[in-house]
This record gives C-alpha cells, structure tokens and sequence, in this order.
C-alpha cells in the first residue's frame, strides 16, 4: 500500500485491498444472518413472541395462574404456569417425565424478572403486564434448575425453582408441587 | 511521548482549555469513585462480601452495582465524550465556539444533574441498577438528575452544531475536518437517540416516582429505553473511533488511509446505531418475534462500518508503521511507537474490542443470543467495548489530553505506559471468565458468592473474575494517581507539552465526494430507517398503554 498517485477529480478513492475486505465482510454479515434465519425458521429454534396480557394486580384471582402449576393437556404434553414474584418462583418444583414436551408460560405480579432453565434453550425476560411463553422438549433425565436472571430487589441472587425430569412420574409427583 | 512539539494550527484558547479541563476533571473525579465498587463485586464473586464491613455507608451488593454503573457507565463517559468533542470541534474548525455562554449552561446543567442523581443513589433510595427498569422504584430525584444530565449534554451539543454551521456558511465548498466533523455527527446521533429514554422519564418515571400517575407501563418502558440504550454505546464509542482514525495515524507517525471512507463509517454509524434496539429485547414478550428478526438484520448491518474502521485503523497504523521503517506482512507492528502510552494504550483498546466485536456478533444473532441473554456474558462483553474499547482509549487520549490542556508534562509516561498493560491484562482476565461463566449459564447482576444454585464448577471462573477485577482496580488507581500528579505538576516548558495530534489523510479531503460531507441526505436517511424500524411497535405499544403495574421500591 503506497501513496496514490494524485487525482483531481472527487472519488471514493477505494484501495483494491479495502474493495475485497469489503466484499467479504458483506458476505460473512449475509452468510451470518442467513444461517441464524435457518436456525429460526428451519430448525425452529425462536425467541419468545408477543403473547396475551394480563393485569399484574389481579392475575392470581382467576385465569391460569390463579393455580400456577403443571398441566398435563395431552400425553407427553404439559403446560407450565409459573409466577415469579420477589423472591421466589411459584410452583418452586416442576416435575415431568423425560421426553415430556413442556409450554412454560411465565408473568409476574410485582416487578421485572428473568427465567432460564439451565442448559436448556429457555431463556425469558418476565415483565408484569405480560406473559412470557416459549417450549421446550426435555429428552435428558436430570435436574435443571430455572433461575431468576434480572434483578428484581434485594433477594434477588435466591430466587430460584427446579424442573425435575423423572423416568415416570409416581403419582403424588403429577402437576408438580406448590408451595 | 513522541509526540511532536510543534505548534501547527489552530490554537485552542486559554478559556477554552479550561473549560474542557473542568469536563474531564468531573470525568475522572466520578470514574475513581465509580470503580472503587468495582473490586467489591468482583470479590463477592469469590464468596469474600466486603459490602458487611462497610456498612452503613452502603447497604448492599446492588447499591455498589448501581452506583458503579451509573457513575462509569453514564458519567465518566458523558463528560470525558462533551469535553473531547468541545476540543475536536474548536481545533478542528479552528475557531472557538459560537455560543460559550450557551455551553457553560449546559455544563452546569450536567453538574448538576450528576449531584442531584448522586444524594438518592447515596442514601440507597435508588438501587435500581444503571438501566432503571420499571416498576422498581427510584426516588424522583435520581430520575431528575439524569433527566438534567441529558439535557445539558444536549445543550452542549446545540453548541457544536451551531459552530459547525456556521464555520460552514464562512467556508462554502470545503471538506469540513474530519475531527470535527465526527465529533458533530456523534453529538447529532445523540441528540436524536436518547428522545427515547427522555420520552421514558418525562411522561412515565419522573410523574409516577412524584406520584402524579399510579402506575407504569414496563414492557413500554423497555422499549423507550432501548430505543436509546443501544445508540447509547455507540456515542460512547464513536469519540474513540474518532481518536483511532482522525489522531492515532499522527501519533504513531503517519497519516489516515482513506478519508472518504471514514466519513462513510461515521455516517453509517448514525444511520444503524438507532433502529437496532430490539435486539437487547429478543427475550422480552411484549415484542412481536417478526420486529426481533427485523432488528436483528440491521444490527448486522452496524457490522459493516464496524469493518471498514477496523480495515482503515489497522492500514492508516500500517502505513505510518511502514513510513518509519517498519515491514513485513506483520513485522510493521513492530515499528508501531510502543514506548508511548497514549499510542500502546489505544492499540490495547483496539485489540480487546476486537473481542468484544466477535461477542457482539453472538449478541446481535437473534435465536443464539437466547444461550447468553442476561448472564454475565453481557456485563463481560461490555466491558471489552465501553470499558476497554472506550475507557482504555479514553485514558490513552488523557495522556496527551491533560498535559495539553493544563500546560504541564505528563507526570510519568513510564507509569502510564504499565498503566495501560494492567488494564489489558486485567480485562482479559476478567472477561474472559465472564464470558465463560456467561455460557454456563450464570445470571448477571447477581452476587454469585451468595446465589445458592451455583455449582461447584464455577469456582475458578468466579475466582478469575476476583483477580482480573482487582488488577482492574489497580490500574484506575495508577491512573488516577497519575492524571493527579500531572494536574498538580509545575508548569512545563511549552516545547515540552503535547499539541493536539490531528492526523492528515494520505489523499486530499478535497477529493473526497460530497454526499459524504453532507448532513441532508444522510438525515433524511435515518429519520426515515428509524420511522420504519420503530414506528409500527411504537404506535402499537402506546395505543395500548397499560399503566397497572404500580411497582416497588427496592
């Protein structure tokens, strides 16, 4: 790269050496952004959408969460309505069968939380007004604890539940426990 | 410090110096205090809670968290970015302001407004971290005080335009300078980008904190606020970028590559830093998933002008490398002047925000950001771009910025120059095990020491995080100790004390095309990309304003 030789007329003046970085940068933003899109769109692999709302002040007298907890709503298919509220998680303990494929949705009465169940693709910001919802398959038997990820006062680093996946489920175990 | 004595140009007037001393003065004054938390946090990562013995000064790990963020994060930045770019303005149009009484008010008001954030945030009546998130309740004052702290930057701002147009209409037809020019068009992209956190306080915080209306709005509230959060970085970025294409090639001897194309950078900087800020909401429920996609796309597209500086930085390096004898595909980086500290520590910068450029991507892609969305990987990644990227070059620049301003000789380029390798190591260390931690699945803004569900693996990724924080801490203090003395110094010999390094471009900028020294176009542009990015979910989220969750103070 040396001086260029002197011109006289306006011009970008590109060097071929930045012409090419360019080109390739352009083509690993497209690259990028199209494999993400497969693994959206292809693969299914989504972030949380705008679902319904709720008034945060009376969502526990009636509706789904008036009795947080797990429903089963078709064989191997549950729905998860979990509260957070400072500084717990309602219920504390979700108990489903490996394989079991879960709906989590998740609001809050008081203030801003986070929902993520550990090594898994769940990952919520929960938001009073507002449900949270995404779902998940959970094919490894084991405990995944769900942990609240935004701070949300002083108790904030306690807060946190489990979901247990259990060979079967014994029968005082169905629809997960509540404190 | 190689750099020349000479006197070439403009010179920046007596009153003016002062008066950009003051802002950097309230800069380093609030980012020593700012960081004193920052070993505090880290080391409750280790389990050692130093927070018990210091109370009741400060209450808790949050207090220390908030303060810490708010005074580096917001503070530091916003007053050492209104000083510099008063400087790149007035040395680069080679006149002074044209409205001096104008921006002593809005200093002022900025002054202010950091007092009146910083009662409330002393007496624990605003623990609601550096982002403020609704319904968590601050007291009025805190919201005010930021309020009075944007204001005056505006304020500030309108000043820089002012001058800018009118050192235009006396100069028809040449290429505006390029330092001025930036500083202009980051002060233009701020003005435009915090509408949205304005927005936020004025018509839902500050009325609900004084009781005026019961309730807010949060998932509304986010959405204003990330409107601004993510042009937020880029204002704290762009005054770097700005020392890297328009000042580093002087320093290091040699001159800016391309011109033309580092106004094209510039100017794609405002077009995409505004309509991205979704992308810190991909988690978030309120948002349709579509919009998230939307976002994520354009925030890609802030990836290409992050190539072409990172393309125009090293060559413009490499070429004044080479013009003193430097060669070799690699071996030029050798002849880089690495025994100036002002110089080593803004390549350092450059090399951890190279880092933080590839996190970003991560953060930026839509479904994979799902695996690091509020975990430490955040605060680690940020830390390579607001606290490396930004505060590293930041501290290089106030190694010429501070002896030119004050008349003195910088007390120990030595010491500067161990300064800048502290951080460096220290950051890396720090970072990296953030990040690591991050992909495990550890929650940010969490005091770890005390969080039950951590397991036993994170222990040495926790550890790493107390010894690069503490590294970190040591090297403010050098820092800090070093801009003291260099203020308290005799007067200098005036050969003896750095001019403004102000780089040419290896072509004239007469060459460069006019639409890229233009405002109208590139104006009209963002306006429009911002209406098209934002304006159907503003409208849907005000239309269905629901202001029933009361909230809470922490």
């Amino acid at each position: 790269m040396t001086d260029k030789p002197t011109q006289t007329k306006e011009s970008m003046g590109v060097d071929p050496y930045e012409r090419n970085w360019m080109i390739v940068s352009i083509f690993i933003l497209v690259l990028f952004f199209g494999l993400v899109t497969a693994a959206g769109f292809a693969l299914g692999i989504q972030v949380p959408d705008a679902e319904v709302r709720v008034d945060p002040q009376t969502l526990e007298d009636s509706g789904p969460f008036a009795n947080p907890g797990l429903r089963e709503i078709a064989p191997g298919e549950y729905e998860a309505y979990v509260i957070s509220r400072q500084f717990l998680f309602q219920p504390r303990e979700l108990v489903v069968p490996v394989g079991s494929t879960v709906t989590i949705y998740v609001t809050a009465p008081d203030v801003q939380h986070g929902f993520k169940i550990q090594n898994t693709n769940i990952n919520m910001q929960i938001v009073p007004g507002q449900v949270s919802k995404l779902t998940y398959t959970f094919e490894e038997i084991g405990e995944f604890p769900y942990i609240c990820t935004e701070y949300c006062g002083l108790g904030h680093a306690a807060m946190f539940g489990t979901v247990q996946v259990v060979e079967e489920l014994e029968e005082e175990e169905e629809g997960g426990s509540d404190e | 410090m190689t750099i020349s004595a000479e006197r070439t140009g403009y010179q920046v007037t007596p009153e003016d110096k002062k008066f950009i001393g003051w802002h950097i003065f309230v800069a380093i004054a609030s980012l020593l205090v700012g960081s004193l938390f920052g070993p505090l946090q880290a080391l409750e990562f280790s389990g050692l809670d130093l927070y018990q013995y210091i109370a009741p000064l400060l209450e808790n790990y949050y207090q220390g968290l908030t303060i810490h963020g708010v005074l580096n994060a917001l503070v530091w930045t916003t007053f050492f970015i209104v000083g510099f770019t008063y400087l790149t303005t007035v040395k680069g149009l080679g006149r002074s302001l044209a409205t001096p009484r104008l921006n002593r008010f809005g200093f002022w008001t900025m002054v202010v407004g950091v007092f009146t954030t910083a009662v409330p945030l002393l007496i624990g009546e605003a623990t609601v971290l550096f982002t403020f998130y609704p319904p968590l309740k601050a007291s009025w004052a805190f919201y005010l005080g930021l309020t009075l702290v944007v204001v005056g930057s505006w304020i500030e701002g309108w000043g820089f335009i002012l001058t800018f147009r009118a050192w235009r209409k006396d100069n028809p037809g040449v290429r505006s300078p390029f330092i001025a020019f930036a500083g202009v068009i980051n002060t233009v992209m701020w003005q435009i980008a915090t509408l949205g956190v304005a927005v936020l306080i004025l018509t839902m915080l500050l009325p609900w904190s004084l009781g005026i209306i019961e309730a807010t709005d949060p998932q509304l509230a986010r959405t204003y606020f990330w409107f601004t959060g993510h042009p937020l970085v880029y204002f704290w970025l762009l005054p770097a970028y700005l020392s890297w294409y328009g000042m580093l090639p002087k320093q290091a001897g040699g001159k800016l590559f391309s011109d033309s194309l580092a106004r094209l950078a510039f100017w794609l900087f405002l077009l995409l830093s505004i309509p991205v800020g979704f992308h810190h909401q991909f988690v978030d429920p309120g948002v349709p998933s579509g919009w998230k996609f939307i976002h994520a796309g354009l925030t890609y597209g802030v990836f290409f002008p992050s190539m072409l500086t990172a393309f125009t930085v090293i060559a413009s390096l490499e070429y004044s490398a080479k013009q003193n004898g430097g060669k070799g595909v690699f071996g030029w980086m050798k002849a880089l002047p690495w025994r100036d500290a002002s110089v080593t520590a803004q390549l350092l910068a450059g090399i951890l925000f190279f880092f933080g450029g590839i996190g970003g991507i991560v953060n930026a892609s839509y479904n994979i950001n799902t695996v690091i969305h509020n975990t430490t990987w955040v605060p680690g990644h940020f830390h390579l771009t607001v606290a490396s990227a930004v505060t590293l070059s930041f501290m290089g620049i106030s190694f010429w910025l501070v002896p030119h301003l004050t008349g003195k000789k910088l007390h120990s380029p030595k010491l500067a120059l161990a300064q800048a390798w502290v951080w460096f190591v220290g950051m890396l260390i720090f970072s990296n095990a953030m990040h690591v931690l991050g992909l495990l699945g550890a929650p940010r803004r969490t005091p770890l020491g005390q969080a039950p569900y951590v397991p036993e693996e994170w222990s040495g990724h926790l550890l790493r995080v107390s010894i690069g924080g503490t590294i970190l801490f040591i090297s403010v203090l050098m820092y800090v100790y070093l801009m003291w003395k260099t203020m308290r110094g005799p007067k200098a010999d005036p050969e003896d004390v750095p001019d403004i390094p102000v780089a040419e471009s290896i072509r004239d900028p007469q060459l460069t095309p006019a639409w890229l020294d233009n405002f109208k176009p590139w104006m009209i542009a963002t306006i429009a990309l911002i209406l098209i990015a934002y304006g159907p979910q503003l409208i849907d989220q005000i239309g269905n304003i629901q202001l029933n969750s009361p909230g809470i103070s922490p």
